[in-house]
């Protein structure tokens, strides 16, 4: 199939378009803005209590309507398979190579869990018709806001997280930064995002939403339906 | 290739239909006829209710976001500087984002107006044998009339944002950029869905309003080989385009059809990745009040080598259409600063009363009366500057401190006068000018800078004021007559003196 390229109206188009923005007088043009001296000065009013940050995401997440269990490095795959009972889900779909995969493989029977190993178009009818339940790693969460961030990936694309009516998320609360700048400039022990964006990157805050009919918040528009994230916390290990 | 998509949908309960877009006529209202509409609207109660409700409901929301001024001022000129150091170095910008996105793998092309655009998108169809797309919410889509360009030539263009949609089946445009709906009641959306989709029933509950779209249009995205969205804001330095959202439709859009357009105006580039995050946070707390949407869509580049899904294929369409006339003299180029968060309308006391769909624009309330005559041209446009009692409220609450009340003021006096010192005139300037006016004025300064005149004048106009016509054309229709009083100010005070 013939790709459409840039044809010559639009080059013509450029040429003209850029021809008369550069001939358009500009006086004092500002300096590049330094974002990270902005909310280096912001920093201050943030609360100073980094241990809290666990809570205000939990509180966030679950005042987006996002639910939020709590379980430890050993116990995640049994809280989530108590998820999976509870919501009597019957298909779920995950990515094959991830640190999850060991340990779903090793829980669910081969009927109850599929591997998204198929690309796009030849997975598509099966993808919308088939899966009750998405399940993914996490990049990282945001507690300022109560935001997930996922870089779907090879091993999870973009599509799991996105078409099965119930999302669940495995987040490991080390990786809860305060505030979003903070992960992009990776002072929460993020990577860099500017310098290594993948083809696709998501702030993922709560199950999706509308407000369009009369201003009536109501859940499950277009995207996931529900939202669970599976927190892991290191300290509940220590205290067990 | 996979078999090209049907012009048929079938329902979760297997019931083909034709599909219900763009089988309506479209209501369509020109901005010159602002005026009559704007004076059926404040005359419909139903319509101003559902106005003054929603736009308290916004007004609330975002000012529990920002009670704390000087967060909002700290914001406000971070976000200004962002977008004036941006349009300060817009085409060397454009020319860093084009080498990015194509490194990247995406086709960017650059059009000039609608025409050029409606011709890519047709293009890209017909290469691709679709005759569907779907749809996220774009307001540059709404400007270049896509829905009908392509309904012309046999596409469907599918609205998927669940407020769009239901205008589409209702042959209705939005009335405000965020909440395209706003004028619709749940009863009408009811009877809406009733008529259009077979089998939806009638109901007034919005759940299951919300599960009858949802359903309706999972099909639509599964089998779209074509996927169409808008940008919120562009990243030279990475050639990101990120997409600001609550419902899912706009990923569906960008990550499920084998091919992804994009379009967007000229202006919506930032320099830096970092820059994304004060506007981002601006735009949803100015918006709808939140403090973050459901969704934040950061797309670079198409599929990559061993992704499953994704586009393969990815198109940037760059829409000019009268901006560069907005960015020629610095005094209009503020316009440009806009991210398109709709506070401007929410809190304009006209936008209030006469709704969206008054205007006949793209952009309704006081943006839309600043960049509207870029657009169009001040001919078509002209009532709109004047659309607005400069109470100042939309340049207040501006995110990004766009002085909407002097630029409506400029463009009131390029309406009206050709003798500005423009370098190179507005298109349609002067068309506002009309002799009767232009006349009025006349003698006004005459009267007032000529004492004897003027002392004549006010020693007749009290004596003949049983003259005065009672009929004051524009004036008194909503109005009392203006009627000279019966003694002069200077008689009154002639009087006291003697005394």
């Amino acid at each position: 199939m013939s790709r459409v390229m840039p044809g010559p109206e639009s080059r013509r188009a450029r040429d003209a378009i850029l021809g008369r923005l550069r001939a358009a007088s500009i006086e004092n043009p500002r300096a590049v803005p330094d974002v990270a001296a902005f909310y280096a000065t912001r920093t201050a009013l943030r609360p100073p209590d980094a241990a809290s940050r666990v809570e205000r995401f939990c509180a966030q997440m679950r005042g987006w309507r996002g639910e939020v269990v709590e379980t430890s490095s050993s116990a995640w795959i049994a809280a989530l398979a108590e998820v999976v009972s509870a919501k009597k889900l019957q298909h779920l779909l995950a990515g094959r190579d991830t640190w999850l995969a060991p340990q779903l493989g090793a829980r669910f029977a081969a009927d109850q869990l599929h591997w998204f190993d198929d690309s796009l178009p030849s997975f598509k009818l099966q993808l919308f018709e088939r899966y009750d339940a998405g399940i993914t790693t996490t990049r990282g969460a945001i507690a300022e806001t109560g935001t997930l961030m996922i870089w779907p990936s090879i091993a999870e694309p973009r599509t799991l997280s996105l078409v099965p009516p119930v999302h669940i998320a495995v987040l490991q609360a080390s990786r809860i930064v305060e505030t979003f700048h903070d992960a992009i400039a990776g002072t929460g022990g993020a990577d860099d995002w500017a310098g290594n964006l993948p083809s696709n990157a998501l702030l993922v805050t709560g199950p999706s939403k509308t407000s369009d009919i009369q201003r009536v918040l109501a859940f499950g528009a277009h995207g996931p339906k529900e939202l669970i994230v599976i927190l892991i916390r290191d300290d509940l290990e220590a205290a067990a | 290739m996979n078999a090209p998509d049907t012009h048929t949908m079938t329902t979760s309960a297997g019931v083909r239909l034709h599909t219900t877009a763009n089988e309506v006529p479209v209501n369509f209202v020109r901005p010159q006829d602002f005026k009559a509409k704007a004076r059926a609207a404040v005359a419909d109660p139903q319509l101003r209710e559902n106005f003054r409700g929603a736009m308290d409901f916004l007004i609330d929301r975002r000012a529990a976001h920002f009670s704390d001024g000087d967060t909002f001022k700290q914001f406000r000129s971070m976000g200004e500087a962002i977008r004036q150091h941006a349009l300060a170095h817009l085409p060397e910008l454009l020319e860093q984002l084009e080498a990015k996105l194509t490194g990247l793998g995406v086709q960017v092309h650059f059009a000039e107006n609608a025409a050029d655009a409606n011709r890519i998108f047709l293009a890209i169809a017909k290469a691709q044998r679709a005759s569907i797309m779907v749809k996220g919410k774009s307001m540059v889509s709404e400007e270049i009339e896509l829905n009908h360009a392509m309904a012309a030539e046999g596409v469907d263009c599918i609205e998927t944002d669940l407020g769009e949609y239901i205008l589409q089946l209702d042959g209705d445009r939005p009335s405000h950029i965020i909440m395209p709906a706003i004028h619709k009641t749940k009863q009408d959306i009811a009877r809406i869905f009733e008529q259009r989709i077979p089998n939806a029933g009638y109901t007034e509950d919005v759940d299951e309003l919300v599960r009858i779209g949802r359903e309706t249009l999972r099909e639509q995205f599964r089998d779209a080989r074509i996927g169409v969205s808008g940008v919120n804001f562009m990243v030279a330095e990475t050639g990101t385009l990120a997409l600001v959202e609550n419902e899912g439709n706009g990923r569906l859009c960008t990550s499920v059809p084998e091919v992804h357009i994009a379009i967007t105006g000229i202006e919506k580039v930032i320099a830096r990745f970092d820059h994304l995050l004060p506007l981002y946070a601006l735009l949803t707390r100015s918006a709808t009040g939140q403090a973050i949407t459901t969704y934040l869509n950061l797309i670079t580049g198409p599929r990559r080598a061993g992704e499953k899904d994704g586009p393969r294929e990815m198109h940037l369409i760059l829409l000019d259409n009268g901006r560069t006339q907005a960015y020629r003299e610095e005094k209009f180029r503020a316009t440009l600063q806009c991210i398109r968060c709709g506070a401007c309308m929410n809190h304009c006391p006209v936008y209030t009363r006469v709704g969206g769909l008054s205007y006949g624009t793209t952009y309704p309330g006081p943006i839309g009366s600043i960049i509207s005559p870029h657009l169009l041209g001040l001919k078509a446009t002209r009532d709109l500057p004047t659309a607005s009692s400069l109470c100042g409220a939309c340049g207040e609450v501006c995110p990004v401190n766009i002085p909407i009340p002097d630029l409506l003021m400029k463009l009131r006096e390029a309406a009206r006068n050709d003798d500005d010192q423009l370098i190179a005139p507005l298109q349609g300037q002067a068309s506002a000018r009309a002799a009767l006016e232009v006349a009025t004025w006349r003698m006004w300064r005459l009267l007032y800078a000529n004492a004897w005149i003027y002392r004549l004048f006010a020693y007749w106009a009290p004596r003949l004021r049983w003259l005065t016509p009672s009929n004051q054309a524009g004036w008194t229709r909503s109005r009392t007559p203006l009627i000279p009083a019966r003694r002069s100010m200077r008689e009154l005070l002639a009087q006291r003196r003697g005394e």
